[in-house]
């Protein structure tokens, strides 16, 4: 039993070393990748620096989703109160639907609305994150046990402090769970921007495919990968951490 | 007639069943009882061979369980549990039909099979057999899980708990038609309860476990008048166990000859009420009488005291 | 339901015709789209820029009027009637109404014999065109049609737009002109599409659901298989797709059979690989749930009555747990979709074709091609075993 976990930190400690080494060292990494090259093509990413790449795909996936989590908690507050009942049905129903709209198609909308570069890219983050995050709020604000809602209101309580200091402490676990969904989608979503020149490690992939360069594409594929589940891994971390300070069980 | 032989169920290194033999009667009730842990249930479940015994055997009819494979054993053996496990995605005659379907029965007996067991069990036919379970009753679904394990007229009917989760009202009437059941089938039943008053209600041969072992099988009267052990005599409830012992006879089987004043009494209660009643009315004597209405004797509350005495 | 709680909650307006808060968004965003924003496009040619006309401006005085009158009718539907019936009439009503003027317009401005000039729906028609479908899916949803209703509207509707398109209503909108240039390839790509979303599904199938049953049986497995998929449905599918090129490659060229039977590192063979893997995660996930959801009693019963193991698990076990099993299958079926456009990147085929085509040569119209029939593509799947869940999962439908 804990063994377990402290494998799995290992792992997770070694994940994080060999993406952070890769990111500030890639050359030392040329011998591997060079049996994958032909004719000489150069066996590291050499159109830009992977790091710099790296932090502006980060960038682009934390805004958008700071955005989304603000526009979609707000929105699962006010359907969720007396005033905005009249919405509730029909905003679930637009969730459902959302979420049947692939990511890529949403950025390929935006490209011609927008231009090309990191608007496109975030605009569809940050519609394509509102809808898990919307979603989770509101299934976590309306599955608060009724007899603590009224023993909430019953103490005196008045709406905005029932809301702040009950039901969305309530609703945070599953809040940030939509949010980690959100930023996964996110993250794979904002690899496919650099089709349409956002600035992201989605472009070593990309020139490797116009290049026929398999050492771009595999270790494109990797850095992303390795970045993906880190923060995937990170954020169920921050949300057990905080699972437990709000319920100490 | 089923034989336990020195029957033993270890899991790693605990012992659960620890060597237990048992003789059961046919066409007899036959409770187990004991506290939580005491091997009740594995006893029970090694019969239709839900679990495997580690050592020593049992016979049903002569015949060694093992002698076939299990699931082919189990469709001759009723088997009831807590909390009824009907299927609910069946409807109630197609829970009712599963053994018979299992033995290949043809469609005509299977469905008045069916028929003939609400009718039993007192559900309409035609309101319930297509009803899905979740929209019956507690007490509705308990019986419909009975009459599923008695389905294909199996000799042996298995019990574990099976009216744990009713409530006092229900579980009153459930036991009482069991027992008529038993009665009209003549199935050998065996009854896991941890409950000693249910023992005592339904049981022919009440057997008491502790720790995998049978510290006592007798009759309800024997365990009462004579426990085998400190253990038996608590469970057994020390205190009104000569409550106990009138409530075991009825007050037919007790009447005297001749004729008395006082309250009249049908001959099927119990003692124990009787004597209630005595005391409530402050009389010394009661008439018995049959379901007819024929009086066939008389009690007195000496003659009830006497039979509470070990 | 709501609107009972509404009335329930001002007692003073109960008498007064309230005004629909819904309503007054949709109709002041639509009203000011038509008025502010261009109803078509028009481009000289396919690369130039376009210049915006309104919707009187392409029409002839009775067609615009036409359009105007159903536009307003559900205008008043939306803000004063509260019979969703009525509303949903009057939203489709003008659905119809503003697809048949965007058709007209492409058939007037479009010069005799010219198959250069690319006439587009403009801001406004979209913009008209959301807030019509808020108004009838806000209806749909308060009338709460049953599964099969659900589905017959869908066919119905799918079944209107197919005979529009197929007898050529919206011939002269830029779209359907890269349509008609398209044609053959546009359906081998739906084809390719489809073959690689189902392809892989079935074989997530084929080895999730044992993967599943086994993970039940052994609590032991669960942690690690669950974990595994977890982490592969993390990874970007793109980099998925390159992780899985280079192996594929490597197998194409040490076995020349794997090669003539397709397996190579460009094209489908790394797409199927990819989307099978995450594939798994939901329907395993969903397995374990749905074998969970079983109660034990009726397992124990199953067992108890001597039913064989392989009955239980058929009969019993794997019947109750099919609706979230099912479940599973619908998150896989709308998640390949949408990630088989992806596919195209790698030489996988597939509408993505069109899609990032569209992209490079900024055609929105080439986008649109492709991405107007993956989205309706995923919504009728979805649509279809959400229905079908819905009619598995009688026991809990008949007691929610």
């Amino acid at each position: 039993m804990s063994r377990a976990p402290r494998a799995s930190t290992l792992l997770r400690f070694a994940a994080l070393a060999l993406l952070v080494a890769f990111l500030v060292t890639p050359q030392s990494f040329a011998p591997l990748f060079a049996p994958l090259t032909q004719y000489g093509a150069p066996p590291i990413y050499d159109q830009g620096n992977l790091l710099t790449l790296a932090l502006a795909q980060l960038g682009t996936v934390c805004l958008a989703a700071a955005a989304s989590t603000v526009v979609a908690v707000g929105l699962g507050i006010l359907v969720t109160r007396a005033s905005g009942a009249q919405f509730l049905p029909l905003s679930r129903t637009l969730v459902n639907i959302g979420q049947t709209f692939p990511p890529v198609a949403v950025l390929a909308v935006a490209v011609p609305l927008v231009g090309f570069g990191e608007k496109p890219t975030l605009i569809a983050l940050f519609a394509y994150g509102l809808l898990p995050i919307f979603e989770n709020t509101l299934v976590g604000l309306r599955t608060c046990p009724p007899a603590v809602l009224e023993a909430a209101s019953g103490m005196g309580m008045s709406a905005p402090q029932r809301l702040f200091s009950v039901e969305l402490p309530l609703a945070m676990p599953l809040i940030l769970e939509g949010m980690r969904l959100s930023l996964v989608i996110n993250v794979g979503t904002a690899t496919i921007g650099s089709t349409v020149a956002a600035k992201g490690l989605g472009e070593v992939i990309i020139a490797g495919l116009l290049s026929s360069n398999t050492a771009f594409i595999l270790q494109g594929g990797l850095l992303t990968g390795l970045m993906a589940i880190l923060l995937y891994d990170a954020l169920a971390a921050l949300e057990h951490r905080l699972m437990r300070s709000v319920s100490p069980e | 007639m089923i034989t336990v032989e020195n029957l033993s169920k270890l899991y790693d290194t605990t012992t659960v069943v620890d060597g237990v033999s048992l003789a059961i009667e046919r066409n007899s009730i036959t409770a187990i009882v004991g506290t939580s842990g005491s091997g009740k249930s594995t006893l029970l479940r090694m019969i239709n061979r839900l679990v495997e015994p580690s050592s020593g055997r049992v016979l049903i009819d002569g015949q060694d369980t093992r002698a076939e494979p299990a699931y082919l054993l189990r469709r001759r053996i009723g088997y009831v549990i807590q909390g009824n496990g009907l299927f609910p995605h069946r409807t109630v005659a197609e829970n009712i039909a599963t053994v018979p379907r299992l033995l290949r029965w043809d469609a005509r007996r299977i469905a008045s099979r069916v028929r003939e067991l609400l009718e039993v069990f007192q559900l309409d036919p035609a309101r319930y057999a297509e009803a899905l379970p979740h929209q019956l009753s507690g007490g509705q679904q308990q019986r419909v899980g009975v009459a599923r394990a008695l389905a294909a007229e199996p000799g042996v009917l298995l019990m574990d708990e099976p009216f744990g989760a009713l409530d006092p009202i229900i579980r009153d009437k459930a036991q009482e038609d069991l027992l008529a059941i038993q009665a009209r089938f003549g199935t050998t039943v065996v009854v896991v309860t941890h409950d000693m008053e249910e023992a005592f209600r339904l049981a022919d041969r009440v057997a008491v476990m502790s720790a995998g072992k049978v510290l006592q099988y007798d009759t309800p009267a024997v365990l009462l008048r004579q426990p085998a052990d400190p253990f038996v005599s608590r469970l057994t409830g020390l205190a009104d166990r000569a409550m106990r012992l009138l409530s075991l006879v009825t007050a037919g089987e007790a009447a005297l000859p001749g004729a008395a004043e006082g309250p009249t009494v049908a001959a099927s209660v119990s003692l124990r009420e009787v004597l209630s009643q005595l005391l409530w009315c402050g009389a010394q004597s009661a008439r018995v009488v049959d379901e007819r209405g024929v009086v066939c004797g008389r009690l007195t509350v000496e003659a009830i005291l006497a039979r509470g005495r070990p | 339901m709501s609107a009972s709680v509404l009335s329930g909650a001002r007692p003073l307006w109960a008498g007064v015709r309230r005004v629909d808060a819904l309503g007054t968004v949709l109709v002041a965003a639509g009203a000011a789209a038509l008025l502010l924003l261009p109803f078509v496009v028009f481009k000289a040619n396919r690369i130039v820029p376009g210049e915006g006309r309104a919707l009187s401006e392409v029409l002839p005085a009775w067609g615009a009027l036409g359009c105007e009158a159903a536009l307003a009718l559900a205008a008043v539907a939306a803000l004063w009637i509260s019979a969703a019936r009525l509303r949903l009439a009057c939203a489709l009503l003008a659905v119809v109404a503003v697809s048949l003027a965007a058709a007209a317009a492409g058939d007037a401005l479009t010069p005799p014999g010219n198959v250069v000039v690319r006439i587009a729906p403009g801001a406004a028609f979209w913009v008209l065109m959301v807030c019509l479908g808020l108004l009838a899916t806000d209806a749909t949803t308060r009338l709460r049609p049953g599964p099969a209703l659900r589905v017959l509207f869908l066919a119905a509707t799918l079944a209107v737009a197919g005979l529009a398109l197929r007898y050529g209503l919206f011939d002269h909108l830029s779209v359907m002109r890269e349509y008609a240039v398209n044609a053959t390839r546009f359906a081998r790509e739906v084809q390719q599409h489809l073959k690689l979303a189902f392809g892989s599904l079935g074989a997530a199938v084929l080895v999730g659901l044992p993967l599943g049953v086994l993970c039940h049986r052994v609590p032991g497995l669960r942690p690690g298989v669950l974990g595994t998929l977890n982490v592969i449905q993390t990874i970007p599918a793109i980099a998925l797709f390159g992780i899985l090129m280079a192996p594929l490659g490597a197998l194409a060229a040490a076995v020349p059979l794997a090669d003539r039977l397709g397996i190579r590192g460009i094209g489908a063979a790394p797409a199927v690989v990819a989307l099978f893997l995450y594939s798994l995660l939901p329907i395993v996930a969903n397995t374990v749930a749905g074998l969970k959801r079983v109660s034990r009693a009726a397992v124990e019963a199953a067992h108890g009555m001597g039913m064989t193991d392989w009955q239980v698990l058929t009969g019993v076990e794997l019947l109750l747990a099919l609706p979230v099993i099912l479940t599973g299958i619908r998150v896989v079926l709308v998640q390949n979709i949408g990630m088989v456009t992806v596919a195209a990147l790698i030489g996988g085929g597939g509408l993505g074709a069109f899609v990032f085509q569209g992209i490079g040569q900024t055609a929105i119209d080439l986008v649109l091609l492709g991405a107007i029939p993956i989205v309706t593509l995923a919504f009728t799947s979805a649509l279809t075993l959400d229905a079908l869940v819905e009619v598995m999962d009688r026991v809990k439908a008949e007691n929610p």
